[in-house]
């Protein structure tokens, strides 16, 4: 997995809708493709991606074979205090990657 | 060797067919395959229209990356389902209090089909929303 990039306000007001954007490097290869010996090509895709604020989760997602190379994620969300933003990607071989962004509120 | 042009067009015509079916049935999922991932969605609930919207283009010259935009205020669950893809499935969101009920992705699309967006709102009824997209180049490989 590449590293990620997340696009997050660095203030807002409390009880703000930020829009929150992420992307991560990776081939998400779809278990589909087949290699010019007509071999199948297999399966390896980052399969969740989760966002918590101050260890509440915001959203999280399953993600299949149909997601395209470079899964972007995007979602809005309420700001109701000043935290921090985790982000987390796992995946098919176990690996996890993750990033914080800080969040200030007034 | 005297091939009349008569004869090898009909010839080729055949092989055509032949060729053509078994790939058109590897490929996409069938009506069965779309349904049994609703069914596991929903758990057989009927599933209502309206209180959600989805924002696909009309048209996607390129298969491999097609915007998608997927929003329900209130939802704590919302699938995405590529009716036309070899499996369906797409992507599984799911909302905390804090989320906004939306999300944005990039998709895959083997060929022109219906996306297909279902929710499980707060009070566990189920509403969907299905869209068109035309797509030029497939993206599922070969």
């Amino acid at each position: 997995m590449g590293k990620p990039r997340v696009k997050v306000p660095k203030s807002a007001a409390a009880g703000d809708v930020v829009t929150i954007k992420t992307l991560i490097k990776h081939k998400m290869e779809s278990g589909q493709r087949k290699d010019k010996d007509g071999n199948k090509i297999p399966r390896k895709i980052i399969n969740f991606f989760s966002a918590t604020f101050n260890g509440t989760e915001v959203m999280s997602v399953n993600l299949h074979g149909a997601v395209s190379t470079n899964p972007f994620i995007q979602f809005d969300m309420t700001v109701p205090e000043t935290g921090d933003l985790a982000f987390k990607w796992v995946d098919d071989d176990g690996t996890v990657t993750e990033t914080t962004k800080t969040i200030k509120v007034g | 060797m005297n091939i009349s042009r008569r004869k090898a067009l009909a010839f080729g015509g055949a092989a055509l067919t032949v060729t053509l079916v078994p790939v058109s049935f590897a490929q996409a999922a069938s009506e069965d395959v779309m349904k049994a991932a609703i069914a596991a969605f929903t758990g057989g609930a009927d599933v209502a229209e309206g209180g959600i919207e989805l924002t696909t283009p009309e048209i996607a010259e390129n298969g491999n990356t097609v915007p998608v935009a997927v929003s329900s205020p209130g939802a704590k669950r919302i699938i995405l389902l590529a009716s036309g893809n070899p499996n369906p499935n797409v992507a599984d969101f799911a909302f905390g209090a804090l989320a906004a009920g939306n999300g944005s992705t990039r998709i895959r699309l083997a060929g022109t089909q219906d996306v297909v967006a279902i929710a499980e709102m707060a009070d566990g009824s189920f509403t969907q929303v299905a869209k068109a997209v035309k797509v030029t180049i497939g993206g599922c490989g070969g």
